[in-house]
């Protein structure tokens, strides 16, 4: 009886020893962590999108103008003041351009009817990328084709400078003027469409006057909110860039301009 | 006179489209963006109600220097100095005259008000895109005034989300290994901090040892490895409650117990019968399954975010590089061929690339490659560093370097540092001890 009750009690103290060594986080002390607290997301509505103030608009390019002039002053390009004079149809051209825009202006619908007939012309070019290749590839041919006529053209061949597309040359100084302005997003997938592309109405001295994201409808699509980054990208890119450096010649061939930003080659890199 | 229109319709209209002139931009800079973070606004009164309870001057500008500080560290932004403003914080946060903000070269700005009602902190911020000259994101928080730095952390997470098109990384936690004392007898304890080094909490008391701490990607569950009378052991720890769990004992040489992306499972690599395999094991009925089978030593593996594959070290070629295979641990295929040593293989939270360190010529290097092997890039090297983790973005990796203490070589210490993709933007990561073995959490609000 009495070596029953020692030995229950030894195992009993010997199961208390093991558990207690066994069971180390029994001892621990809780862990000292702040309690998760949920925050409240909450979606302001009643102030959002503030309308550009007009004034500030016109002070922000009064400043840009001024800065662009300090830049010219330093390096004034020569070619383009001599060009100026040569260009004698010009004058005659601009009034009767910037009236058809006004026009344009004051009839919305127009503008509506002409913004849906382009943007479904995009959309089924863009079920095929190959189609835009080609078509790339076609510009490209008649830029090259341009540029070796451009050594011959006079002013009564100006005209025929309204179908073909910039030369090379002036292809380049753009392109080098956009590629500084552009900052690419880094956060984008590697691995889907980066290409935007965007329609451009400029006026006469490059300044922007409409800008128009021809994919538009995707950046609604779910899954493609990188895009909707992507494209505003490109347009700080367009407005931090304005005025274009374009030719001073043939308004009439680049007044309307498509730029295709695609990020796929620098993220791949 | 209707098909006359309709002749016109169909070929002038398109004719003049295919007349469009186009332009490919196919190059950018990777400059950082310049972004203004005005100082979070308050009122007067706001500002005495918060410094009685906080001790704080002025909340409103210290939760603006978090996401400032947040900014910079990603390399993306350049957060532009504060005595440029020209205009007012609060009239800022109104209205703001985009012309200020646009003669300082900000292409972005930020404003904020803060309030305190019914001892709830309320932070009110707003993000506008200065060149297009309009308000893009607009967001309100409520919590406790005690949470004011995750506040600053969250803000940063939407600011960057919806500048960059990704997720965030900047309201999440880090745990590491804090190390004290000499190498020999060294103390190491698990730790936890915020992404940015605040916020340091101890979980264990340093008298075992404790090694390769891994958060759950699906919750706040970290699971480790620690030495009870020498032998390995699995933990599971539950961030919140505190309240800790021994999943088992296994005996040999255990390593790096890592969980499933869906957080059902633990996979980790240990020794039986003097050969290291890889195993899973079920934590809902603790079933432990063999995936490996192969005499040679299969280490360190991790799942894909999607389950369906793994990718481990193996010597089985003769020297050890990185394999992947099936989540059953059929199709098994190396994907590593450069020269040197491949180790610590981890899968990115993206999907799109595996991150390792390589160990060549006496040097490591930490760099990534893509699911099949190909595009190695090596992003650091240094003579001693390895265990990357991801942040949950996939953008940015943190990992463990040991140094020795001063420049005639004495000591050691071990810090932590972390690398963005682009493998330009490295820095180090404060933290209060010397410190190892680190793993990145996911986001903690979403």
């Amino acid at each position: 009886m009495y070596k029953n009750i020692i030995l229950s009690s030894t195992v009993h103290f010997l199961l208390i020893i093991i558990a207690t060594l066994s069971l180390p986080f029994l001892a621990k002390k809780p862990i000292d962590l702040p309690p998760v607290i949920s925050v409240e997301l909450i979606q302001i509505t009643e102030k959002t999108n503030i309308p550009f103030a007009p004034k500030a608009k016109k002070i922000i390019e009064k400043v840009k103008k001024e800065q662009e002039k300090l830049v010219s002053e330093q390096a004034p390009p020569k070619k383009i003041k001599k060009e100026k004079p040569d260009s004698v149809p010009m004058p005659d051209e601009k009034p009767e351009l910037i009236k058809k825009i006004e026009d344009k202006k004051q009839n919305p619908e127009k503008i509506d009817n002409e913004v849906k007939q382009v943007s479904e012309f995009e959309k089924k070019e863009m079920f095929d990328p190959n189609t835009i290749a080609a078509l790339i590839d076609k510009s490209k041919e008649e830029m090259a084709e341009t540029n070796i006529k451009s050594s011959k053209t006079t002013q009564s061949q100006d005209k025929n400078m309204d179908i073909s597309g910039l030369t090379l040359s002036e292809e380049d100084a753009l392109k080098a003027q956009i590629f500084g302005c552009w900052s690419i997003p880094l956060g984008l997938p590697y691995n889907e469409n980066l290409l935007v592309r965007i329609k451009l109405r400029l006026k006469p001295d490059g300044s922007v006057v409409k800008t128009e994201i021809l994919d538009h409808a995707r950046m609604n699509k779910p899954g493609q909110g990188f895009y909707k980054v992507l494209a505003e990208s490109a347009l700080r890119a367009i407005q931090l860039c304005q005025p274009l450096r374009v030719p001073t010649t043939g308004y009439e061939r680049w007044k309307d301009l498509q730029l295709n930003f695609d990020a796929k080659e620098m993220l791949e890199g | 006179m209707k098909k006359i229109l309709l002749f016109i319709i169909l070929f002038i209209i398109p004719l003049e489209s295919f007349a469009l002139i186009t332009v490919d931009i196919t190059r950018g800079n990777l400059n950082p963006l310049p972004v203004a973070v005005s100082p979070i606004s308050s009122s007067e009164k706001t500002r005495i109600l918060l410094e009685k309870e906080l001790k704080i001057e002025d909340l409103g500008s210290e939760i603006s220097k978090i996401v400032e500080n947040n900014l910079k560290t990603t390399g993306l932004f350049n957060p532009l100095n504060n005595d440029a403003f020209l205009q007012k914080s609060d009239i800022a946060h109104l209205k703001p005259r985009f012309e200020d903000w646009s003669l300082i070269k900000a292409q972005a700005l930020i404003t904020g008000k803060v309030e305190l009602n019914d001892q709830k902190l309320r932070v009110e911020f707003r993000l506008w895109d200065v060149l297009a000259g309009k308000e893009i994101l607009a967001l309100a928080f409520t919590t406790v005034p005690k949470n004011w730095r995750r506040v600053g952390h969250i803000i940063t997470d939407k600011v960057y989300e919806r500048l960059t098109g990704e997720k965030g990384y900047f309201d999440t936690r880090i745990i590491y290994v804090a190390e004290e004392g000499p190498k020999i007898k060294r103390i190491k304890k698990l730790a936890i901090m915020d992404q940015d080094g605040f916020n340091t909490k101890y979980l264990t008391l340093g008298n075992e040892l404790v090694l390769t701490p891994r958060f759950n990607p699906a919750n706040q569950m970290v699971t480790y490895l620690s030495y009870f009378k020498n032998l390995p052991r699995v933990y599971l720890l539950d961030i919140e409650t505190g309240i800790q769990e021994v999943v088992g004992d296994f005996p040999g040489m255990t390593f790096a117990p890592r969980f499933s992306p869906d957080g059902k499972k633990i996979i980790m690599s240990f020794a039986k019968d003097g050969n290291s395999d890889i195993y899973t094991m079920d934590l809902e009925n603790r079933i432990v399954e063999k995936i490996t089978n192969h005499p040679a030593i299969d280490t360190s593996p991790s799942y894909s975010p999607d389950g369906k594959y793994i990718t481990f070290n193996s010597d089985r070629s003769g020297y050890q590089q990185i394999y992947v295979m099936k989540s059953d641990g059929s199709k098994v295929r190396r994907i590593s061929f450069g020269k040197g040593l491949y180790g610590t293989p981890v899968w990115s939270p993206r999907g799109d690339l595996i991150a390792f360190t390589k160990l060549h010529k006496g040097k490591f290097y930490i760099g990534v490659m893509r699911t099949d092997g190909k595009g190695e890039r090596l992003l650091t090297e240094n003579y001693y560093q390895e265990a990357p983790s991801w942040s949950p973005n996939g953008r940015v990796l943190i990992f463990y370097r040991e140094t020795k203490s001063n420049d005639k070589g004495e000591g050691f210490s071990a810090t932590l540092w972390s690398i963005d993709l682009t493998g330009y933007n490295e820095r180090l990561v404060n933290t209060e001890t010397d410190a190892s073995d680190p793993s990145w959490s996911s986001l903690l609000s979403n």
